[in-house]
């Protein structure tokens, strides 16, 4: 019987900070003070808070340490677990009121507006032992079904709770499912996406490594309510814990029976197995998911036949997205109205957002549906540091597209993003500040795009070079006013004319920078000038001569020597000879040098 | 699995540790004085004992946490216990046979052991 529980993260995260190194040294300490049998050690998925880790929290007193080092364990094990007495300088600030109260991290501005249905174990469980999943309700969902309920039960449940795809579009999760159930043949198939690949978006991942049985319960639900006996999940093999993490959920998740024959004595079959995918980002559409689970080149293929109707290996097929598994047995034991309670009109629960960019707390957090972005932002997120202010937000990666600080207010869901020409998309969502070029950003999504386009279909893959074209003419200043016609044109043509989601969201980007950054574009080309300073070709460095006191570390650092000037003598950058690499900038002690 | 109370058995095993991950505000604590003092005079195994029985006895709105030198160093183990609402018990002297008895009077049935109270050992 242990009498503590520490949780150290083990999300990728944590990892890439060293958590392994923190939590070998903590079993280390924690033997050699004698105290193995009574503190017990668990490396857990992600807690959210990611820009404050390595996490560790302590139970039962629920101590939050954050940016903890190896070097700190000793120190740790000796005063916090020998002697009782938590260590306040590891202690996340936010979690210490007046000098000696310590509140839990739920009522942390972090955690206090969060509401967690999908990420309800993670960085509570050990996502490597089915026990502890079992311990908190793991896989009664599943009993449930088979022992109390019909298939056409599961599918009416998962329907009146209002569960859209949180994969993107936001399709009907218990419709897509009714049209499976509904086609006869031999074989189904259910399947997973796990082939997150916008960029800044993490909280499928997230769910893998933190709680991978939630998704394979999930799955045996679905196969159930579709009669289907094979699943399959689709993950990217550069997501290495949670493949191995899913691979020991399975593992042991077949050794307790909870997979494979007569499961429940019920005499339902289901099993699944992991297709690691190569992180070809098209390869997350569902077509081209399921060519590639065939063994074939991840190409899309046109629709219809939809996937119910004719999927993988042309059976009827279901294709859900991780987060939108990881709702499913919560609905189930909670049931429909329960999530149907939370978010707003036609958008019910809750959304996992991956906040990345210009914010404090980067992280992962889940908020009910309707939540504004105001308040991610400010309260949960923390706000823009380092004094700069709000200029817009990404949401939905290259499917999406920029939300301006006019819509701050805006609760978010699926019907209000797309009124604004954003949208949900998986969930990154990437704060930008007044340091960041709207034109800039768009040319980095149609980057990606034109790197990521399968080449099956022309309009996606000439279309999405041209695009990128004009953009770059627009940067390095020789752009026209024409040219932001012809780019409006162009992304209707590519919107209409695409193979697949992939070509046809690619302009999203654009469309909206053009929409509510359009005074960017028109400064690029009329004036020549990039108003936030990033696009090299229209930014130039200078000396405030009141400001410089000729100290000459920004020539002495200048790689090509274009700053000049004498010893306690105002400086002067030659524009012609200037590099633009900034060097001088991030040398000058005075704050003298500017660029514009 | 064959069925929904082997399910269950599994679950009710594994929820005693699970359970020590919740943030209860409401909850009893149990503080075990674990002080070089406490430690000294054999604050550890009283502590253990506490925990064990707890879990044993299936009190989900318990949680025993070890804390510092309570400032009564002569009477460790010392063991506090703070129930939401009501006015604290300090027991003195502690012992893990004490620790059950207190489980077991006290957090189970309510009814404060007096004998081992600091007002019956001062």
């Amino acid at each position: 019987m242990y009498r503590s529980n520490v949780l150290v993260c083990g999300g990728t995260g944590c990892t890439s900070s060293n958590s392994e190194l923190i939590i070998s040294k903590l079993k280390e300490e924690i033997a050699v003070r004698g105290l193995d049998k009574e503190v017990n050690v668990i490396r857990t998925g992600c807690f959210g808070l990611c820009a404050l880790g390595p996490i560790m929290i302590v139970y039962p007193e629920g101590s939050f340490y954050s940016r903890v080092t190896p070097e700190d364990v000793p120190e740790i094990v000796e005063e916090h677990l020998l002697k009782g007495r938590i260590v306040k300088r590891l202690l996340y600030q936010e979690t210490i009121v007046d000098d000696n109260t310590i509140k839990s991290l739920n009522h942390t501005p972090f955690y206090e507006k969060q509401n967690r249905v999908a990420l309800r174990n993670c960085g509570v469980i050990n996502p490597e032992c089915i026990d502890e999943y079992i311990a908190v309700d793991g896989y009664t969902a599943l009993g449930k079904v088979l022992t109390e309920m019909t298939p056409e039960e599961v599918v009416d449940v998962v329907k009146a709770s209002g569960l859209r795809g949180r994969g993107g579009a936001g399709f009907p999760t218990g419709l897509k499912w009714s049209f499976a159930a509904k086609n006869q043949a031999d074989q189904k198939y259910v399947c997973c996406n796990a082939d997150e690949g916008d960029p800044g978006a993490f909280m499928d991942r997230s769910v893998l490594e933190g709680d991978p049985h939630s998704v394979l319960e999930a799955m045996a639900i679905a196969g159930y309510a579709i009669g289907s006996s094979q699943g399959y999940i689709y993950v990217r093999a550069e997501y290495p814990i949670a493949v191995k993490r899913l691979q020991i959920a399975i593992d042991q998740a077949r050794e307790y029976g909870l997979l494979g024959k007569n499961i429940f004595n019920t005499g339902f079959d289901f099993d699944i197995g992991l297709r690691l995918g190569a992180g070809a980002f098209v390869c997350g559409e569902e077509t081209a998911l399921m060519t590639s689970i065939e063994g074939k080149r991840g190409e899309p293929r046109p629709r219809p036949p939809f996937p119910a109707v004719k999927g993988l290996f042309q059976k009827p097929t279901i294709l859900n997205n991780v987060e939108t598994y990881a709702n499913i047995t919560q609905i189930i034991l909670k049931g429909a109205d329960w999530f149907a309670s939370m978010g707003t009109e036609k958008s019910k629960g809750t959304k996992v957002f991956a906040l990345g960019g210009k914010i404090k707390h980067t992280g992962l957090v889940e908020v009910p549906m309707g939540t504004t972005l105001r308040e991610i932002v400010e309260e949960i997120g923390g706000g823009v540091p380092d004094g700069h202010t709000f200029k817009a937000a990404q949401t939905g990666g290259p499917s999406g597209g920029c939300i301006p600080a006019s819509y701050l207010d805006i609760p978010i869901d699926y019907d209000n993003l797309l009124s604004i020409g954003a949208m949900m998309g998986s969930g990154g969502l990437i704060v930008m500040d007044d340091t960041t070029c709207m034109v800039d950003i768009a040319k980095f999504f149609l980057e990606f795009t034109v790197d990521e386009s399968c080449g099956k279909c022309t309009p996606c893959r000439i279309g999405t070079r041209r695009l990128l074209e004009v953009l770059e003419k627009i940067t390095s200043g020789n752009g026209a006013m024409e040219d932001l016609d012809r780019l409006e044109e162009l992304c209707y043509y590519l919107k209409e004319n695409s193979l697949c989601a992939l070509g046809q969201t690619a302009p999203n980007p654009v469309l909206s920078t053009l929409r509510y950054f359009r005074d960017e574009y028109v400064a690029h080309v009329t004036e020549h000038r990039c108003p936030a300073g990033v696009c090299k070709a229209l930014t130039n460095y200078f000396i405030l001569e009141d400001k410089c006191r000729g100290c000459t570390l920004c020539a002495r650092n200048c790689p090509v020597g274009a700053i000049t000037g004498s010893v306690k003598v105002p400086h002067v950058i030659d524009t012609k000879k200037c590099i633009k690499c900034g060097a001088c900038m991030e040398k000058c002690k005075f704050s003298a040098i500017i660029k514009k | 699995m064959k069925s929904l109370a082997e399910l269950q058995a599994i679950r009710d095993r594994a929820r005693s540790q699970v359970i020590l991950r919740e943030n209860n505000d409401n909850a009893i604590r149990v503080l075990v004085g674990m002080a070089t003092c406490g430690i000294a005079a054999g604050a550890r195994p009283v502590l253990n004992a506490m925990v064990e029985e707890v879990a044993k006895r299936g009190l989900a709105n318990v949680t025993v946490t070890q804390t510092g030198c309570i400032g009564i160093c002569q009477f460790e183990p010392v063991v506090e216990i703070v129930t939401p609402g009501q006015e604290k018990v300090t027991y003195v002297k502690m012992t893990p046979e004490k620790a059950v008895r207190v489980v077991n009077d006290h957090l189970v049935n309510g009814n404060v052991v007096t004998e081992y109270t600091i007002g019956a050992n001062s």
